[in-house]
């Protein structure tokens, strides 16, 4: 059965935009200042939000995506093609074991499955007390010092067993 | 050219093609996916891999991907040699891994280009036994469902939505294995062109909606070609039908029109067919409250024709033509009640806009374009339309015009202009120059050169500017401020530098100033452009309906039998006309008070439509029509293209006749008792039309426009080798059972004595002319992408011929210099500045609700924004108006209150009115402009 004209739109609402802090809006309209059109900033912008808030929220998408004047699609696409783009909340410290091939023959697998053990979560997932988040990443171009992992914004290398139970119990 | 050898055999192919093109154009089969006719090349896929080889002499040969690789003279390559056989075969293999097996209950099963190539690789075991990806579908909108587990990550949807089409809330998400087509979040594809997401997914990503409430596979589908009808441009469409009901709309292409696209009002706007309250019996009202409901068809006729003959000896009959109907409904009506008789149904302004344009479109100077050759412009200046709502597909070719500009660059660098990325990142965001002056600004403006907001007659002063910047033999345009001059110059110029400049303007506005500036600028173009030799301008017009250029036609020459001037026979005869209305709900086309005594001084009042609206309400005698899907006719265009459709399916209902044979059967009933004495030959001809070609033959021998009438399409008598062409696909299953639940025995297949299609399956299978083709299909092809078969090459001419005819040839070099000053439109003076609180109303169009019965269907209906009164901040702060509260605008017979939202485009002293079907019904667009009041 056909029923003509139906009423107004009931399409789903949209989610509310999280309005960006003075901070984070003033440091990226410095960046914006330094290319010639303002997309570009994108990925600045995104590492900006993540810098103060530690993730980036839909909310925050759309307000980049204002301050941008670009679509929020447009800014997701590369907020989610980035890995170290948080698009969900990450403990208050994120673990990333490289798991490309020089890490990979020496033993990352193991590293992970003990870190996973040790934390008792999945790789992507975060702690029950929210202290850590255990991702993968892939390589992070120190092949020589294999295995090695980021662990916040520091490098990891030759990882072993023992250096993680060390940071894990920090 | 140059000469390729594929698998031993020498052709002759297009050198500027890549391989695949080229193979695919020689009807050589090579699957493919990601690359598309219209879209380029991008190489992401690696399903067209071939060998080629280096010279005569090398054996090996390589692997190379055709779509990324360009025809060279004397290449030899082979697409059947095993190894690459092996690699396409393995190669769509890692493909389908993730590929679910759902194609049983996957809506694109039996057309899914998908199934197509897997087959044709030769892979039919799937050896992966892994799990496979699965991902969370999108709520996009009433019109497309989302099934991303299908996906192959062709990344052939966001080319076209976004790089082709100019949409912004489809994106590819995340990365490598995980990537995800779909939008921030869910919610409704907001593009105007969101639809052929359906046909450009390779597979079941993108389905239609609509169809999947009533499914039904493409086999199960009856076809015939048909013209949408939702705006002048005549797009060719191929409506899928089932049980009585139209299933879905699709895209049938058309070289020089909608190519491989057309808009979602086109594809989604037809459910007013399906729609419950379609006026299905003929009823007689016998007085003010007793109605006889269902009178037997036969005896409405008579009765009508009681009533046409009585009123025909009085001089008092009149009837009340349609411009979203047929010339053939339309021709006979005029027939039957003779042409002084015959009115418009326009308002004295549209109507005399159409005659303009139509002299206009005659001139000599003069080219209406194609949709294709606006495409290949490489400056286009459009005065007063915002095409996205009142032509959608122009403005689609509208937007690939100014990429002319990135081909232009690409040719200097020698990268092939199928070369997608490449192309677009060489050219970044330059684009040919696209100027557009409207009153309320247009989606098109972020990608345009120029853009600026005036009042409709300010628009039309600029544009006699531009044009007396073309040629001082223009007449000059007084008190133009410098600021407008130096724009002016700006325009002209740039339309003197370019190779193929178009100007596009139309009745939208409802203007004729913008209508003759626009053919000023190109006359005058012509002017300066000609050494000699005259080169016609291209000029393009939008119209407000189907096919408002053909009843201009039926009526050329003739300015004044308009709507008002039947109002006003009407009201100085009271209580004496007898009124015949064609499908037009006059309530939409003037003032309503004034229609009410319209009605109010008739005797009679007979009408025949489709839905019931205000017109149908005064009806004494009501008789239904049909749409266009279940009668045939001819629309024109607005290049001038008369376009054939035909019925898609026949109807069982017996008061549902084709509109043109209930008018030659009024005739009939009229001519019969005997008062055939002294009624006019045309009538009686009329009478005498027995099917459609005989109303053709007389619409012929009219002459002149209709010289070649018979020419549109072939006629009923058509065959090849004997046979009919069938409607349905060969595959159409349960025909036999289909309506065992009334009758075990099959039913008869009902006869189509009106045109060379049957109502079956069997029939010529091939060598179909263009205009007669209903779908496409071809052997190992089941998608729409089976059309690659039935082009001369790919994106070229359909081998049948390019459906319709063009009615309007500009007329032989003739020389401009004779064109003496009677031949310039005079200019008009500038708009005055809003005084006392009152602004200036101008009706804007809209997409999904602004055309009468594609707003009818909900999934459109659902896609419309609230209507709302758009005015400039400035504006409203002069007058003292606040946003978002509700404003009341007055003039002098109607008032009408919507919520007011600023806009920074409208231009200043505007308020702009939206013109979906609502609101027009309070206050006509027609109306419009006019000076309100508003608070």
């Amino acid at each position: 059965m056909t029923e003509l004209i139906a009423s107004t739109a009931n399409l789903p609402a949209a989610g509310e935009i999280e309005p960006l802090t003075p901070e984070e809006r003033a440091e990226i309209e410095h960046e914006i200042s330094h290319y010639p059109n303002r997309q570009a900033a994108t990925i600045e912008a995104l590492k900006i939000v993540q810098k103060y808030q530690r993730w980036v929220s839909d909310g925050k998408v759309k307000a980049i995506a204002e301050v941008l004047d670009i679509s929020p699609d447009a800014v997701d696409a590369v907020a989610t093609f980035y890995n170290r783009i948080y698009r969900q909340p990450v403990g208050q410290k994120v673990l990333a074991i490289c798991d490309s091939v020089s890490c990979w023959l020496l033993g990352c697998t193991e590293l992970m499955d003990h870190a996973s053990r040790s934390l008792d979560i999945e790789p992507g997932e975060t702690s029950s007390d929210g202290r850590f988040t255990l991702l993968p990443t892939p390589c992070l171009g120190a092949c020589d010092r294999a295995p090695v992992m980021k662990f916040e914004d520091k490098l990891i290398t030759n990882l072993t067993a023992e250096t993680l139970d060390w940071i894990l119990k920090s | 050219m140059a000469t390729i050898e594929v698998d031993g055999t020498s052709y002759e192919v297009d050198g500027d093609r890549n391989l695949l093109d080229a193979c695919l154009g020689l009807g050589l089969d090579l699957p493919y996916f990601c690359w598309h006719p219209t879209l380029g090349s991008v190489g992401s896929c690696r399903q067209c891999a071939v060998r080629v080889y280096a010279n005569a002499e090398d054996t090996r040969g390589r692997l190379v991907m055709s779509c990324m690789t360009p025809v060279t003279d004397g290449q030899r390559l082979s697409i059947r040699d095993p190894e690459s056989q092996a690699f396409r075969d393995k190669s769509i293999e890692v493909t389908m891994a993730n590929h679910p097996h759902d194609c049983p209950v996957c809506e694109e099963g039996g057309e899914c280009h998908l199934q197509d190539m897997t087959i044709m690789s030769r892979h039919t075991e799937r050896r992966y036994r892994g799990l496979k990806k699965t991902y969370t579908n999108q709520y996009l909108g009433p019109c497309i469902s989302h099934e991303m587990n299908r996906c192959i990550a062709c990344y052939r949807c966001v080319r076209f939505y976004n790089d082709y089409a100019g949409g912004k809330d489809l994106a590819v998400l995340a990365s490598k294995e995980n990537v995800y087509f779909g939008r921030h979040e869910d919610g409704c594809l907001e593009s105007g062109f969101s639809g052929n997401l359906v046909e450009v997914c390779p597979t079941g990503v993108f389905t239609d909606k609509t169809l999947s409430r009533s499914y039904n596979r493409k086999w199960d589908l009856q076809s015939a070609p048909s013209i949408c009808s939702s705006c002048s441009l005549g797009c060719n469409i191929s409506p899928g039908e089932r049980q009585g009901r139209i299933k879905r709309i699709v895209n049938r292409y058309h070289h020089d029109i909608n190519g491989y696209f057309i808009c979602d009002r086109g594809r989604f706007g037809y459910d007013y067919t399906n729609a419950d309250q379609r006026i299905q019996h003929c009823s007689i009202r016998q007085s003010a409250d007793v109605t006889e409901e269902a009178p037997d068809y036969r005896d409405a006729i008579n009765a009508i024709a009681v009533e046409l003959a009585g009123a025909a000896t009085g001089g008092n009959l009149i009837a009340i033509g349609s411009d979203r109907l047929s010339v053939e409904a339309n021709f006979a009506l005029q027939t039957l009640v003779d042409e002084d008789n015959f009115y418009s149904g326009m308002d004295p302004v549209q109507h005399q806009l159409l005659q303009s344009v139509l002299g206009i479109y005659r001139r000599p100077g003069i080219h209406a374009p194609t949709l294709r050759e606006i495409e290949s412009a490489d400056a286009v200046l459009i005065l007063g339309e915002d095409l996205v709502n009142s032509a959608p597909r122009m403005a689609l070719s509208v937007r690939q015009a100014t990429r002319n500009l990135s081909f232009e660059l690409a040719r200097k660098s020698q990268i092939p202009l199928w070369q997608d990325t490449s192309v677009r990142n060489l050219a970044q965001d330059r684009r040919s120059p696209l100027m557009i002056l409207s009153v309320a600004g247009t989606d098109l403006d972020a990608i345009a050169s120029l853009r600026l907001s005036a009042a409709a007659d300010d628009i039309a002063r600029l544009g006699f500017a531009v044009a007396r910047c073309l040629s001082d033999r223009a007449p000059a345009v007084p008190n133009l401020s410098p600021d407008l001059e130096s724009t002016a110059a700006g325009i002209a110029d740039c339309l003197l530098r370019a190779k193929n400049p178009v100007i596009i303007s139309g009745t939208s506005c409802n203007t004729p100033s913008v209508v003759e500036s626009a053919a000023q600028v190109a006359m005058a173009l012509s002017l300066a452009k000609s050494n000699g030799q005259i080169r016609p301008s291209w000029l393009s017009y939008v119209l407000p309906a189907a096919n408002s250029l053909g009843l201009a036609m039926l009526q050329e020459g003739n300015d004044d039998n308009h709507l008002e001037r039947a109002m006003q026979r009407v009201l100085a005869n009271p209580g004496q006309c007898t009124a015949l209305i064609l499908q037009n709900d006059l309530y939409a086309r003037a003032e309503p008070s004034r229609v009410d005594a319209f009605f109010g001084n008739l005797k009679s009042c007979i009408v025949l439509d489709q839905q019931p609206n205000r017109t149908t309400d005064r009806a004494n005698i009501l008789v239904p029509t049909q749409t266009d899907f279940e009668t045939e006719g001819t629309l024109v265009n607005n290049e001038g293209r008369a376009q054939r459709y035909f019925e898609v399916f026949a109807t069982d209902n017996p008061s549902l006749r084709d509109n043109w044979k209930t008018i030659a059967n009024m005739a009939k009933a009229w001519v019969n008792p005997g008062t055939g004495q002294g009624l006019p030959e045309s009538l009686l001809a009329l009478a005498r039309c027995e099917n459609f070609d005989d109303l053709i033959a007389l619409l012929k021998n009219r002459g002149g426009l209709f010289g070649h009438w018979d020419r549109a399409a072939p006629n009923a008598a058509f065959r090849i080798a004997g046979l009919k062409i069938p409607r349905m696909p060969h595959r159409y299953s349960g025909r036999t059972s289909l309506r065992a639940n009334i009758r075990v025995a099959e039913a008869k297949q009902p006869e189509d004595r009106d045109s060379p299609l049957g109502f079956t399956m069997e029939g010529a299978p091939i060598n179909i002319p263009g205009a007669l083709t209903p779908g496409f299909w071809s052997p190992g092809w089941n998608s729409g992408e089976s059309l690659n078969k039935f082009q001369d090459e790919i994106n070229g001419h359909l081998k049948g011929g390019d459906p319709g005819l063009r009615l309007l040839q500009s007329p032989a070099a003739t020389d401009m210099s004779a064109a003496t000053s009677s031949d310039w439109f005079s200019v008009p003076a500038a708009t005055p500045t809003a005084a006392n609180g009152r602004l200036l109303a101008v009706s804007l169009p809209r997409l999904f609700d602004g055309e009468v019965l594609s707003a009818l269907s909900p999934a459109l209906a659902q896609r419309a924004e609230l209507p709302q009164l758009e005015i400039h901040p400035e504006t409203a702060a002069a007058v003292g108006l606040v946003e978002g509260h509700i404003a009341t605008i007055r003039l002098e017979s109607c008032q009408l209150k919507l919520p007011l939202r600023f806009n920074p485009r409208v231009a200043s002293g505007l308020v702009a009115v939206p013109a979906d079907v609502k609101t027009a019904g309070i206050l006509p667009p027609v109306l419009l402009p006019a000076a309100v009041t508003i608070e």
